[in-house]
């Protein structure tokens, strides 16, 4: 049986037909044609599908479309403004904290939400805020510098 | 590696959700961090799934003086922000990420019953209670069952095929009482190869009047001892008779002899930090009174 849902996606209301087995992450790439989400494992291990439901980081691999209807998720494709990359993105620019960039719009979700709940984090937090996420190409040093620039972007432009 | 196709239901209250759970095979849908891995794998595959993040009244936490009754909706996220008990709160820190916290349920982590789970064993060290509930074709009927009952072996619970678990309830620690958790795992947020949970309360005099553990990744449920009067005093030598009573088993992350290595290095860490922060209270008690 299909159902007929809506999810208020970067900002936009989007309704869709999905079967009920349709995880989060094939709606967005599938259905709703956004692939910056990345899907690595499909178990909950590598965090390359996270992104923000209601503000909070999710595994959208780990959560069915159908349970989510009528909720708020943010995507990669929604961090930018209007007056162009978030601090996080750029940071990440920045601080060379990507190479192929695979594991990078879970990052950058992940990141996001936690700068957003504690704007200056300490090594450690920065470690653990980081630690369910994988990255095959960077060994880690420079996305961990790019989350302290980060924060200091945000704290300068006071948003 | 998606999953197989099965029919959903969104119940919006208890008595529904009980009525579809008797009518139908299925299983019910809580956060989904370990039953969305287990579809996608196909390592199950029920014909019908009952979503109960949409029934308002399990979403409850409710604390009193006696202890924290957690609400089969309560994610661990929202567990650990509020607090209300010490010892659940520390365990909730080791039970993988913060992401999969931002989902997974207290509840739903007690019911998977997996081996190596935090959870359970913070339940069974406590010794509290899994309240279930179940149609029986007029009414829901409720039964508590406690801790010692309900983790029945690996992945299984006494929760039977057409129960709810609606809440868990977590006994307050006693006066003058510390706890600690420690856990070995690969990696940070990884399941612990073995992990040891402990809770220690004094008596008036300054001797230890009870003593608890609970071992988790080392037997097919939590396996609890009562330490009271163990090792007369020395940690360490309760934590090695500890050890040589556990029954690990070997896998491909660790060998059995490995993990009864773990459970008397943190046992006795454990139990020495616990009995350390009951001594504090204990003090704080006395200069308080
Ligand atoms: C990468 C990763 C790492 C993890 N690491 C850990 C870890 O270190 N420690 C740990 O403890 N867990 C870990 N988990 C598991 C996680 O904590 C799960 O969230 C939890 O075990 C299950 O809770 P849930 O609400 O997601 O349940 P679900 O996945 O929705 O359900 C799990 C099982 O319980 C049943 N169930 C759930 N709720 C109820 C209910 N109220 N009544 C009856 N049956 C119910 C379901 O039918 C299903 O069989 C990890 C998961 C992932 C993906
Ligand atoms: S694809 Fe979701 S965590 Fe790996
Ligand atoms: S940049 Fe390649 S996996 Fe992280």
């Amino acid at each position: 049986m299909e159902h007929e849902i809506t999810l208020v996606v970067n900002g936009a209301a989007r309704r869709v037909r999905v079967p009920a087995r349709r995880l989060l992450s094939d709606c967005l790439r599938h259905d709703l044609g956004l692939t910056g989400t990345h899907v690595g494992c499909e178990h909950g291990v590598c965090g390359c599908c996270t992104v923000l439901l209601d503000g909070e980081p999710v595994r959208s691999c780990l959560t069915f479309a159908v349970s989510v209807d009528g909720r708020e998720i943010t995507t990669v494709e929604g961090l930018a403004g209007p007056g162009g990359m978030s601090p996080v993105q750029r940071a990440f620019g920045e601080c060379h904290a990507l190479q192929c960039g695979f594991c990078t719009p879970g990052f950058l979700c992940t990141v996001t939400a936690l700068l957003r709940d504690n704007p200056s984090p300490t090594e450690e937090e920065v470690v653990e805020g980081i630690s369910g996420n994988l990255c095959r190409c960077t060994g880690y040093q420079n996305i961990v510098k790019a989350v302290h620039r980060a924060a200091e972007l945000i704290a300068e432009e006071g948003r | 590696m998606k999953p197989p196709p099965f029919e959903y239901h969104a119940p919006r209250d208890l008595d529904e959700a009980l009525r579809i759970l008797a009518g139908v095979r299925g299983k019910v849908l809580a956060g989904g961090q370990s039953l969305i891995p287990m579809l996608n794998m196909r390592l199950a595959a029920p014909a019908h799934l009952v979503d109960i993040t949409r029934v308002a009244s399990l979403d409850a936490l409710e604390r009193t003086r006696e202890g924290v009754r957690v609400g089969a909706a309560v994610t661990h996220a929202r567990a650990e922000r509020e607090g209300g008990h010490p010892l659940l709160t520390r365990a909730l820190r080791l039970v993988a990420h913060p992401v999969i916290r931002n989902r997974g349920t207290v509840v739903g982590s007690l019911v998977h019953a997996d081996p190596a789970a935090e959870l359970p064993a913070v339940l069974a060290v406590l010794g509290g209670s899994v309240r279930l509930a179940r149609w029986d074709g007029a009414r829901g009927q409720v039964r508590d069952v406690p801790a010692h009952e309900f983790f029945v072996g690996p992945m299984e619970s006494a929760a039977g095929p057409d129960e709810l678990a609606v809440s868990a309830f977590f006994p307050a620690l006693d006066e003058r009482t510390g706890h600690a958790f420690h856990e070995v795992a690969r990696r940070h947020g990884d399941y612990a190869l073995a992990g040891v949970c402990a809770v220690v309360t004094l008596g008036e005099d300054g001797g230890v009047a009870a003593a608890r553990v609970a071992c988790v990744g080392v037997g097919p449920a939590p396996v609890v001892a009562d330490l009271t009067g163990a090792g007369a005093g020395d940690w360490a030598l309760a934590a090695a008779a500890l050890s040589r009573r556990v029954e690990p088993e070997d896998d491909i992350h660790a060998t059995a002899a490995y993990r009864r290595h773990l459970v008397a290095v943190l046992a006795e860490r454990a139990l020495k930090e616990a009995a350390g922060l009951a001594e504090r209270a204990s003090k704080e008690a006395a200069g308080g009174a």
